[in-house]
C-alpha cells in the first residue's frame, strides 16, 4: 500500500478527470434531450377495431406542463395512457408508433412495459388510493411492492412525496391511518403523493380535479405549478380557464387527432385553426 | 325503450306530465307504504323464526351433549357396546386429520383456481366450463362424491384410508372456495389494479398484495363455509374413512370422525349412547365455532398497524 500510494492517488485523479469528462458528455447529452422529454411520433391508438388515436406528433418539453384539452371522447386519455403503456393493457386494445422518453422507445420490442411504468407516474381522474393501506402505506406502495425494504429510506421518501404533494402538513400526525379516511381532495393528493415515490421523470395526470370542489382543485394547479419546477407534468383537463393557468403548452385534440399544439398564451389568444377558436370560445364541446 | 307501436306523439292533446306524474307518485305511495310495512313485518318475522329454529337445535345440543362431557369422554376411545364407558376422542382426533388435510389441499386449490378465474381466464370455452363443472358440483350430493372416492381410491388401494376421506372432502370443498374466490374478487374495484399497474407493480404482486388483500375478508368466509359443511359430512365418509374405535395410526389405514361417531351412538339402543351422540355434537359445533372465529381473528389481526412513520 505504502509503496503504491503515489501511484494510486495518480489513478484516482486520472480517474477524477474520466468522471468529469463522462458527466459533460452527458450534461451535453442532456442538454440535447432537454428539448425534447417526451416526443410522440405516428402514435395510433385502437379499441379493437374503432380507432381512438390518429397520427398523433407531439414533442413536450422538460420541466414544463403541457395541458391537453378536447370535447369528451376525442381520445385525452387514450394519448396519456399510451404514455406510459397503460392504453394496451385494456383487453382488445392496441397501439402503433414511437412515444420516446428521454431518448428511449417505450414501444420498442425489448422494452418491458412494467418498466416504463416505474419511470413514468400517473394520477386518475378519481382518486383511487388502496382501501387496505394506510397513508404511509399508500404512499410507498410501489416501492415496497417493488421489493424495496429499507425503512430508513422510505421515511424520507413519504416525508419527500408527501410535501411534494402538498399533503405532509394535513397528514404528519395521522401517517397510520387508513387512506381512505382522507377527504376526496387529499385523497388525490396522496395518489400523487404515490406517483412521486417512485421518483418519476414525467407525471400523467388524467383530469386529476374533475371529481373535487374547487378549493381542492386550485390546491392541486398550484402544486401543478411546482411540480412542473421538478418534473415534467403532462395534464388531462376539461377545464379550459385551468388549462390557461397551469400549463406552458396546450394540445387541443378533436376525434382523435391532435388539431394544434402550441404555447399556451397563443393557443388562448390567438389559436391557428377555427376548430380550435371554435371550441375555446366554447362554440361546441 | 320505446317501442314505436306504443309512441305516437300526434295524438290527443299534450297532457300536464307533471300532473300526472305526481298523481301516479301519489297513488304509488300509499300503496308503497303498505308494501313497505308488510316486508319489514314479514322480515322481522322470519328473523324471529330463524332465530328460534337455531336457538332451540343450539339449547338442545347444548343441554343434552353437557351431560356426556368429561375428561375420559374427550380422550378416551369408544368402550363396550353398552357398557356406558369409554369417549370419543378416535373421532375427534380423526375429524381434525380429515378435515384438516382437505382443507389444506382444497383451500389452496380453491383460492388458486379462484384467482385464474377471475384475474386471468376471461370467457373463453375452457373457464367458462370451468365455471360450469364448479356449480354442478357445489349442487352435487355428496353421496355421490363419496361413491366416486371409493370406486377410484378405496377399491383401487384396496383399503379405507385417510387420504381416501381427505380427498373426498376436498372435493367437495375446492368448487366452493373457486366460486366464493372468484366472486369476490370481481368486485374489487378495477381501479385499484389500475393504479398498482402504474406504478409498475407486477401483476402478480398486484393479485397478492392489493386485489387478493381487499377481497381477503370474502374469501375467508367462503373457506369457513366450505371447511364447515366438510367438517359435517357424513356420507361421503363412510365409504373411505369408514370408522373405526381405534385412534389413529396411519394416513393409509381407516380413522373415526365425528359425524361417523354421532350416526354409531344415536343408532344404539342405550340411552347412555344417545347422551354421548349430543356430547360428540355439541363437540363438532365447537370445533367449527372455534375454526370459524380463529381464521377470522387470523384475517384481521394484520390491520393497519404496518409501517408507521416517526415524526
Ligand atoms: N375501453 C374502451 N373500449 C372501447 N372504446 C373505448 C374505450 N375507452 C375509450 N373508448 C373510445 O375511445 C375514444 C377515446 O376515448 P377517451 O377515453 O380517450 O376520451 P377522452 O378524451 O378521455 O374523453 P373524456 O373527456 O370523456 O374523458 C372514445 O370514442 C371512446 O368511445
Ligand atoms: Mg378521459
Amino acid at each position: 500500500m505504502t509503496t503504491n500510494g503515489e501511484n494510486s492517488r495518480e489513478d484516482e485523479i486520472k480517474a477524477d478527470k474520466d468522471i468529469d469528462r463522462q458527466t459533460e458528455s452527458e450534461q451535453v447529452q442532456e442538454k440535447q434531450q432537454q428539448v425534447h422529454k417526451v416526443s410522440i411520433r405516428n402514435l395510433e391508438a385502437w379499441f379493437g377495431s374503432k380507432q381512438a388515436l390518429k397520427n398523433i406528433n407531439l414533442d413536450v418539453e422538460q420541466k414544463t406542463a403541457t395541458s391537453v384539452i378536447g370535447p369528451s371522447g376525442c381520445g385525452k386519455t387514450t394519448l396519456i395512457k399510451c404514455l406510459n403503456r397503460m392504453h394496451e393493457m385494456t383487453p382488445g386494445a392496441k397501439a402503433k408508433g414511437q412515444v420516446i422518453i428521454d431518448g428511449m422507445d417505450i414501444y420498442a420490442r425489448n422494452i418491458d412495459p412494467v418498466i416504463i411504468k416505474r419511470r413514468i407516474g400517473m394520477v386518475f381522474q378519481k382518486p383511487n388510493p388502496f382501501p387496505t393501506m394506510s397513508i404511509y402505506d399508500n404512499v410507498v406502495a410501489g416501492l415496497k411492492l417493488n421489493g424495496i425494504r429499507d425503512k430508513r429510506l422510505m421515511d424520507e421518501i413519504v416525508k419527500d412525496s408527501l410535501e411534494g404533494a402538498a399533503l405532509w402538513d394535513e397528514v404528519k400526525n395521522e401517517l397510520g391511518k387508513p387512506g381512505m379516511g382522507l377527504s376526496g381532495g387529499q385523497q388525490q393528493r396522496l395518489c400523487i403523493a404515490r406517483a412521486l415515490a417512485m421518483q418519476p421523470e414525467v407525471l400523467l395526470m388524467d383530469e386529476p380535479t374533475s371529481a373535487l370542489d374547487p378549493v381542492a382543485s386550485s390546491k392541486i394547479e398550484d402544486l401543478v405549478h411546482d411540480l412542473k419546477k421538478r418534473y415534467t407534468v403532462i395534464i388531462v383537463t376539461h377545464n379550459m380557464q385551468q388549462a390557461a393557468r397551469v400549463s406552458d403548452h396546450t394540445a387541443f385534440m378533436y376525434l382523435g387527432e391532435l388539431i394544434e399544439y402550441s404555447p399556451t398564451k397563443k393557443m388562448f389568444e390567438n389559436p391557428e385553426k377555427e376548430l380550435t377558436e371554435r371550441y375555446i370560445s366554447g362554440k361546441f364541446g | 325503450m320505446l317501442r314505436s307501436r306504443g309512441v305516437n306523439l300526434q295524438e290527443g292533446p299534450r297532457t300536464n306530465y307533471k300532473e300526472r306524474l305526481q298523481d301516479i307518485m301519489l297513488r304509488r305511495s300509499s300503496r308503497r307504504r303498505l308494501v313497505d310495512k308488510v316486508v319489514s313485518i314479514s322480515a322481522i318475522f322470519s328473523v324471529i323464526l330463524a332465530v328460534i329454529l337455531l336457538g332451540s337445535i343450539l339449547i338442545e345440543v347444548v343441554i343434552n351433549g353437557a351431560r356426556a362431557l368429561s375428561i375420559n369422554f374427550l380422550t378416551q376411545p369408544p368402550g363396550a357396546i353398552g357398557s356406558g364407558l369409554g369417549g370419543i376422542g378416535p373421532a375427534i382426533e380423526g375429524t381434525l386429520i380429515v378435515v384438516g388435510l382437505a382443507s389444506a389441499i382444497g383451500a389452496p386449490v380453491g383460492v388458486l383456481a379462484g384467482i385464474y378465474l377471475s384475474e386471468f381466464a376471461g370467457n373463453g370455452i375452457f373457464p367458462s366450463s370451468v365455471r360450469f363443472f364448479s356449480d354442478v358440483l357445489v349442487g352435487l350430493p355428496s353421496i355421490v362424491i363419496g361413491i366416486v372416492a371409493y370406486i377410484s381410491l378405496v377399491l383401487t388401494l384396496g383399503s379405507f384410508s385417510v387420504w381416501a376421506g381427505a380427498l373426498a372432502l376436498s372435493i367437495i370443498m375446492i368448487p366452493i372456495v373457486v366460486r366464493v374466490t372468484e366472486e369476490t374478487l370481481k368486485v374489487v374495484p378495477n381501479s385499484m389494479k389500475e393504479a398498482g399497474h402504474s406504478l409498475g407493480i407486477p401483476k402478480r404482486t398486484i393479485i397478492l398484495h392489493i386485489v387478493l388483500k381487499s377481497a381477503k375478508s370474502g374469501v375467508i368466509t367462503g373457506i369457513i363455509l366450505a371447511i364447515s359443511r366438510i367438517a359435517g359430512e357424513t356420507a361421503p365418509l363412510i365409504m373411505t374413512i369408514l370408522g373405526t374405535d381405534l385412534f389413529f395410526t396411519s394416513l393409509t389405514g381407516p380413522v373415526d370422525a365425528l359425524p361417523l361417531r354421532i350416526w354409531r351412538l344415536v343408532s344404539q339402543p342405550y340411552q347412555y349412547a344417545h347422551d354421548f351422540g349430543w356430547g360428540a355434537a355439541l363437540i363438532l359445533i365447537l370445533m367449527v365455532l372455534g375454526m370459524s372465529l380463529g381464521l377470522r381473528l387470523l384475517a384481521h389481526r394484520r390491520g393497519f398497524k404496518i409501517g408507521t412513520i416517526a415524526a
